[in-house]
């Protein structure tokens, strides 16, 4: 009794260490997108061709058919020069990868995308931000992967690093390829 | 004019030095009540800016109760009442779009939840996996508070040493 007094009360301080150890080892900014599995919500936003005015844009149902990866970048955005080479070599290797520019300016995305070069199928603006609100945005950049249905199957939240793009997303994008 | 230009204007470093000049003629006094007076001027701070505030006194303060409700999901700890990110202004306004669209709360909290989860909601509800949440630190204390007493019952008052022969004579003879 005496010894089980005293072994319970370490064997759950231990349990608890390892809980909140665990927890540390969790980024808490990654919200887990509400949207696996779900159709992804209705937009349609104009370009940034010719402001104003818009210039196509694109509309949620351009990401229907066809498995397609929907990045969201800004100009403004410190990590998205970091990722561009990967989206480069995504379009590269034949997946389409549709852009929206998150409360930027049109003309800062022509800018930027002049700069780094153009990696994207289309490019809309969301100057308002409120399609990345339906979709769940909490920064840039974010990547939802969108089946043939228009179904999101899954969030890369911050850059796709070319390891990430190789051992998981490029996988995944062939395996809903071959889904009928 | 053999004016020092640095004395008419009423520059930042302007007011320290007057402030220090006055500096050794305040009394303490005076100061703590400058303390105050600024720590009240602080205490009002949210972060709802002018142009996002709807006419409507009702629903404003309506809105002012939901958004504080809500995580901004930008810097976690904050409430979309207190933050300052460009996210939580975006949520802000669309919370009192919610409202002038005649939503109700509990409406509006959904819309918020459906997009970014029940992270978001800084009082999560009673359900199946925030249970730990709500009971946890009442049982953490009830256990802590059972095996105080398991112990204080356990523990025998100290010995009292009899008195010695001396003492007891001490005691006679004061008696």
């Amino acid at each position: 009794m005496q010894r089980l007094l005293f072994i319970v009360p370490v064997v759950a301080f231990l349990a608890m260490v390892a809980f909140f150890g665990f927890g540390l080892t969790q980024d808490p900014k990654e919200l887990p997108s509400q949207l696996i599995d779900r159709p992804l919500p209705q937009f349609a936003l104009p370009g940034i061709a010719d402001v104003p005015g818009g210039g196509p844009g694109f509309a949620s149902a351009a990401l229907t058919g066809e498995p397609a990866l929907l990045n969201i970048f800004a100009s403004w955005c410190a990590a998205c020069p970091q990722e561009h080479p990967v989206l480069t070599r995504i379009t590269r290797e034949g997946y389409p990868v549709y852009g929206i520019a998150w409360k930027d300016k049109p003309q800062d995305s022509r800018e930027w995308l002049a700069k780094f070069g153009d990696p994207y199928k289309t490019v809309a603006a969301d100057e308002a931000g409120r399609t990345a609100i339906d979709l769940g945005v909490t920064g840039v950049p974010e990547t939802f992967i969108v089946d043939k249905r228009g179904r999101v199957r899954f969030k890369q939240i911050g850059p796709i690093s070319p390891e990430q793009w190789e051992g998981t997303i490029r996988p995944l994008m062939q395996k809903l390829r071959a889904e009928a | 004019m053999n004016h020092d230009p640095e004395s008419k204007r009423t520059t930042f470093s302007s007011l320290i030095k007057r402030y220090r000049f006055m500096g050794p003629g305040l009394r303490r006094r005076d100061s703590w009540g400058l303390v105050l007076l600024l720590a009240l001027l602080a205490a009002p701070a949210a972060a709802v800016q002018p142009d996002e505030m709807l006419q409507n006194p009702a629903l404003e303060a309506r809105a002012r109760e939901i958004s504080k409700e809500l995580r901004c999901v930008v810097c976690q700890n904050q409430s979309i009442d207190d933050s300052d990110a460009p996210l939580a202004r975006d949520l802000r306004i669309v919370v009192r779009e919610q409202l002038t669209l005649g939503r109700s709360d509990d409406q509006i909290m959904d819309y918020v939840v459906q997009r970014y989860g029940q992270f978001v909601l800084l009082k999560p509800p009673v359900e199946g996996d925030t249970l730990p949440l709500w009971i946890g630190p009442f049982a953490v204390l009830g256990i802590g508070g059972l095996g105080l007493l398991a112990w204080a019952r356990r523990r025998k008052p100290a010995e009292v040493a009899p008195l010695t022969a001396a003492e007891a004579a001490e005691i006679d003879r004061l008696g």
